[in-house]
């Protein structure tokens, strides 16, 4: 058989001729009303997809259903003379710890992990006004979901009282609920910052994880054993200035030290995050 | 109308898409036709401002995607069918879609209704659906802005032959009240039905364009013979060009540049057999198209 050329014909591209021009084009006359797309819509909108899965309904669901139970278990085993509002806020605290944040990764990598994030950011075409509306989506669930522990817990403080058959004490002021709450913010900020650093939702969440659980008992352990580090650690650690915002406001070196490390550990990898979040490529 | 102007997409070495220029008039549907990892969905992603172009500019309707002030309302766009939250209902999707671009709640039932997905079915989260229906619900999702230009990726995956015919006729429909459609495929045949421009992609680069009529007029003579080695000596010897063709799915077919009766004489002279002789009508643009497949396909038709 004779070889034959494969490309003997090439076939020419050939030039688009400008086909008929169509004057009609549905709802032209729309155009001229349509304005860009507020924040406040943007905002709703992630608000709602939040809990329109089931994960993230019940997810919300368990921060009411966490407050209840640590309500509970306070009233129940703990010694009931001498219970305070204290013992409630902190015991409901480690619960709040846990979900919040995850909450908050989650709005951010499902738009990755769940692939989302294709029609988000094809409808909002700037990303960062979508993760600003989720900042604020993160930072509203986490005030919204302590007012409502603070309202179980005050609750739960009531009946302890009642049923130890003296008054209620109230040993926490408007200026540690406000501590506490700024604490949850920050926990919340560091977990959306892992999520827009890093858009995986498993892997975020162990980081957290590490972060809040595994990495504090360690330098605990290093400052108790290490002198050079035992001065340094509040510089470094931005666990122990939180933690000790759990309990009041803090005290003057103590805000410097905040400053620093939300500075060192959330600031800089945030604007880390949403510097590659900006130019990934949403597959 | 949707304008591609020069744009070029590398990864390191790899260039994706390499200098892809192309327009989709209103009025018509345009075909973006090409094998799998040609660059479609990557010219594709650039044109939405989903993936950043190395060179080259990508308007839809007159601008850069990234500038339209409400996107969902000038162009429906659907890449993916499957990239959902599996958690969510289809009308759920559908409404978050119609909050953020801030038409009437009713354009959702509307659209579920265009789309022929029942309320039951609406109600279902998008993890139970078929690949079928989360094609439909994101043809909804897309036209739920009523936006004058369509941009769908291989939208009719996944789509039975009558589902096929049905987003033919809706998308006819949409073009021909004045809608820009482009829509991408690597199947010559699903394209050829819905499409009346085509631009065929391959490694990158386009390799034709123009109206479907036009790629696919008559380009010479389709022929097979029992003795190509004759009849190729033949047409050597008289001077036409020739290639092999694979269009007709046989390993014994040539296409000629020369009319029918010319190539029948050539090989009643050569002594060649014919076993079939006819114009060539889309076998250079079937052609084209294997060509440019051959190199992803694992099972070719020809062994």
């Amino acid at each position: 058989m004779t070889a034959i050329p494969l490309k003997a014909i090439p076939l020419e591209p050939i030039p688009v001729e400008t086909g008929p021009v169509q004057t009609v084009a549905p709802r032209s006359t729309r155009t001229a009303a349509r304005g860009p797309i507020p924040l406040s819509r943007i905002v709703s909108v992630e608000l709602r997809k939040s809990f329109d899965t089931r994960s993230g309904f019940w997810l919300l669901a368990s921060i009411a259903i966490a407050s209840l139970l640590a309500t509970a278990g306070v009233v129940i085993w703990a010694a009931r003379d001498q219970l305070t509002y204290s013992t409630f806020t902190l015991a409901i605290g480690f619960p709040m710890a846990v979900i919040l944040p995850v909450i908050a990764i989650l709005s951010v990598t499902a738009e990755w992990t769940q692939r989302s994030g294709l029609t988000t950011f094809t409808l909002v075409p700037h990303r960062g006004r979508v993760v600003f509306a989720k900042a604020i989506v993160a930072i509203s669930i986490a005030i919204a979901s302590m007012l409502v522990a603070f309202a179980i817990g005050a609750l739960g403080n009531l009946v302890a009282a009642a049923l130890a058959g003296r008054d209620a004490v109230w040993d926490q002021g408007v200026a540690t609920l406000a501590a506490i709450v700024l604490a949850n913010v920050l926990i919340v900020l560091l977990g959306f910052m892992l999520g827009v650093l890093i858009r995986n939702s498993t892997a975020a969440i162990v980081a957290y994880f590490v972060y809040a659980f595994v990495a504090p008992p360690l330098l605990e352990l290093l400052a108790a054993n290490q002198a050079w580090f035992h001065d340094l650690h509040a510089w470094v650690d931005p666990n122990v200035t939180q933690q000790l915002l759990f309990h009041g406001p803090l005290v003057g070196q103590q805000w410097v030290q905040l400053a620093v490390t939300t500075a060192a550990w959330l600031v800089a990898p945030l604007l880390l995050g949403l510097w590659t979040l900006q130019r990934s490529e949403v597959k | 109308m949707i304008r591609v102007e020069s744009v070029t997409k590398r990864y390191g070495r790899l260039t994706a898409v390499d200098d892809a220029t192309f327009t989709a008039e209103p009025g018509r549907v345009t075909g973006f036709l090409g094998p799998n990892g040609a660059g479609k969905s990557t010219t594709l992603r650039i044109l939405v401002g989903l993936t950043p172009a190395t060179a080259g500019t990508a308007t839809v309707v007159g601008r850069r995607f990234a500038d339209l002030p409400n996107p969902g309302l000038e162009v429906g766009v659907l890449l993916d069918a499957s990239a959902q939250h599996a958690g969510r209902t289809g009308r759920e999707i559908l409404t978050l879609a119609q909050k953020i671009m801030g038409v009437p709640a009713s354009r959702v039932e509307e659209m579920l209704d265009l789309v022929s997905l029942t309320p039951t079915e609406a109600g279902r989260r998008v993890r139970n659906y078929s690949l079928g229906m989360r094609q439909r619900l994101g043809i909804a999702a897309a036209l739920l802005g009523q936006p004058e230009a369509l941009i769908l990726d291989e939208p009719a995956n996944g789509l039975d032959p009558a589902g096929i015919r049905w987003m033919r006729d809706l998308l006819r429909d949409y073009a021909d009240r004045g809608a820009t459609v482009l829509l991408s495929s690597h199947l010559l045949h699903e394209i050829e039905v819905i499409a009346d421009d085509l631009v065929v992609i391959g490694n990158g680069r386009i390799v034709a364009k123009g109206t479907k009529a036009q790629l696919l007029q008559s380009a010479g003579t389709l022929v097979r013979t029992t003795d190509l080695g004759a009849l190729g000596g033949a047409l050597t010897a008289a001077g036409v060009t020739f290639s092999p063709s694979g269009a007709t799915g046989h390993d014994d077919a040539l296409r000629v540049e020369a009319d029918p009766e010319l190539v029948g004489q050539l090989a009643h002279g050569a002594g060649a057999a014919l076993v079939e002789l006819r114009p060539a009508e889309g076998a250079g643009l079937e052609d084209l198209f294997l060509e440019l497949t051959a190199d992803t396909q694992r099972e070719g038709a020809a062994a």
